[in-house]
């Protein structure tokens, strides 16, 4: 129909690492996203902020495709997330091309989600060896500096059941870095952590950020979105209520449910 | 008593706690009447005449016997690995996000689980019957190569078969529990690393659903073990169908059916304390306590008995000892 709709490639020209444009996904009779329209530029770090059950997660495992997208459109680094677009027909991808491109995409949980059965180090090293088939030893040196930038190098040889929560999450950053992502998803990082033990995990975060890394923060962190966020949206209700640089946003929030929302938080 | 007031004052701890245990004579009266019940039962077992205690004896290690356990012993081991690595096969199928293979599954699961083993086993036996020949060729047209069905299936191998696909069956429901167990954020942890479904499965997946797994299937083991004898029926001679052969021709049904006895309880002892510490072995982890070895509850019965807290002792050691195991899985 439209100009996009019609456009030779399913790319879209140069620029931002993710662009959405009226994402919609439901659950049977559930509407969870009514329209997301946003954009997350290069090297940026963008905080997804707003009440539980306002989408945001949702949204955030839309951009790897562990959830599909009903209706709207959403690219990765200028390509369409789950299909492939020819003329104006969408084909849906193969499992294998969508794992393909998640390869270059990482994410953190809420849950960490370490594989239990495997020590720090065999979590990290597995998908790079396993689905990037590169050798055990390169992986394994990878690995250890990538611990010993988490701060964890002592830790390699422990289980996760042996290792505290912040802990936990910061082997799962490593895990995800190990794959060289553009672009890193945090599903509330530290949103099951013990107070004392956010601030590592914060810190190993804004490390990254300085080092130009693209993020998306789903977050209940105001102080960190504010110190290391370079935009940040309020979601409710499955809608993007506002928008803009944190800092302003946080201290002088326009829309009334931004008002009320970060009363409560703040 | 003053040291427990004054803390900071206080070098050393309270006094160890020297309570009477609590007493249970209950215990003594049970185990009296438990005594004199099995030696009532021994007494009559022992002088019944028609048990023929010396036959027992004599035919324990008859050679036809030690033959037929050795095949009861191949059965079972055989048709176990059938069942496992069908099963895990079946179980993946069945979660398969392709229709083809789940339903496939569906039906395989639907057949050889609603019919009886024994049914089946008669059926493989008899397939010579239905098909003088099995043949490779074109389907419904010319044959390469075909052999008699008859040497293709001895009976050992129709045993087999019956055995095995059944157990398959039964196993991949096991391993589809054991599947679905596992936590949905390993499967999206694999994934979102870029993992593919045979990956995340074989590597995440699968390894984590062992410790629910291998429990049950110690107790299909055990179950097997029994179920060989209805070979018997399709005339293989292993351990139960042994018995029969010799008391067809002497007569001595009782003896022989107590040596038979006597083989499987023998068995299924030593697969049950297999089992036991399997179990105890993937409880780590799981349990904060690992439950007593039965030694160590022999030995707490008693002293529980006399004074209870000295059987602490025994499972704190019991715990140290699962931790210490820990780091090797």
């Amino acid at each position: 129909m439209t100009d996009l709709t019609k456009s030779p490639a399913d790319t879209v020209p140069a620029g931002p690492m993710v662009k959405a444009e009226a994402v919609h996904k439901s659950y049977g009779l559930v509407e969870v996203l009514k329209g997301i329209d946003l954009e997350v530029k290069q090297g940026e770090v963008f905080c997804l902020v707003g009440p539980s059950g306002s989408g945001k997660s949702t949204f955030l495992r839309c951009i790897n495709h562990l959830e599909k997208v009903n209706a709207g459109r959403l690219w990765v680094d200028g390509e369409l997330v789950g299909y492939r677009q020819k003329g104006d027909k969408l084909y849906e991808l193969r499992d294998r091309e969508v794992a393909m491109k998640r390869r270059d995409i990482g994410m953190v949980f809420q849950r960490f989600n370490l594989f239990p059965h495997m020590t720090a180090i065999e979590n990290v090293i597995e998908a790079p060896v396993q689905v990037k088939g590169e050798s055990k030893g390169d992986a394994r040196e990878r690995a250890m500096a990538l611990l010993e930038r988490v701060g964890l190098a002592d830790k390699a040889k422990n289980y996760p059941s042996q290792l505290s929560g912040g802990q936990q999450q910061r082997v799962a950053i490593a895990r995800a870095l190990a794959m060289k992502p553009k672009l890193m998803l945090f599903d509330e990082p530290t949103s099951a952590l013990d107070p004392e033990l956010v601030g590592d995990v914060l810190d190993v975060m804004r490390g990254l950020a300085e080092e130009g890394m693209t993020m998306i923060v789903v977050t209940h962190e105001m102080g960190f979105a504010r110190e290391v966020g370079d935009a940040l949206v309020f979601m409710d209700g499955g809608v993007v209520v506002e928008s803009g640089n944190p800092r302003e946003v946080l201290t002088n929030p326009q829309h009334e449910r931004t008002r009320a929302f970060l009363s409560k938080v703040l | 008593m003053n040291s427990l007031h004054k803390g900071p004052a206080a070098p050393g701890r309270p006094d160890v706690i020297k309570a009477v245990p609590v007493r249970h004579p209950g215990r003594w009266v049970g185990a009296a009447v438990i005594l004199l019940l099995t030696a009532m039962l021994i007494h009559a077992i022992v002088t019944v005449p028609a048990f023929k205690w010396d036959l027992v004896g004599h035919y324990l290690f008859d050679d036809r016997i030690l033959h037929g356990l050795v095949v009861t012993l191949e059965l079972t081991a055989l048709a176990m690995v059938m069942g496992v690595v069908g099963g895990i096969l079946l179980a993946v199928m069945r979660l398969s996000p392709n229709p083809l293979l789940s339903g496939t599954a569906w039906v395989y699961i639907w057949v050889f689980r609603g019919t009886p083993v024994l049914v089946q086993l008669v059926f493989w036996n008899f397939l010579g019957v239905l098909w003088a020949k099995l043949s490779i060729g074109i389907p419904f047209g010319p044959a390469f190569w075909s052999e008699q069905t008859n040497v293709l299936i001895p009976t050992f191998v129709a045993a087999l078969l019956g055995l095995g696909l059944n157990e398959a069956a039964y196993m991949a429901e096991i391993v589809r529990g054991g599947i679905q167990s596992v936590d949905e954020g390993q499967l999206e942890a694999s994934q979102a690393l870029g993992m593919n479904r045979f990956d995340a499965m074989r590597r995440i997946i699968l390894p984590q659903a062992m410790r629910v797994i291998i429990p049950p299937t110690g107790n299909e083991t055990i179950s097997m073990l029994k179920t060989t004898s209805l070979v018997s029926v399709i005339a293989l001679e292993e351990l139960f169908r042994a018995g029969q052969n010799i008391y067809s021709r002497n007569f001595q049904s009782i003896p022989l059916l107590i040596v038979v006895s006597l083989w499987y309880l023998f068995l299924t002892s030593i697969l049950t304390v297999g089992q036991y510490y399997i179990e105890r072995h993937y409880a780590r982890g799981s349990n904060r306590s690992l439950p007593p070895t039965p030694l160590q509850r022999l030995g707490g019965l008693f002293r529980g008995i006399k004074s209870a807290p000295a059987a602490k002792p025994a499972n704190a050691g019991g715990h140290g000892g699962g931790g210490e195991g820990g780091g090797a899985a």
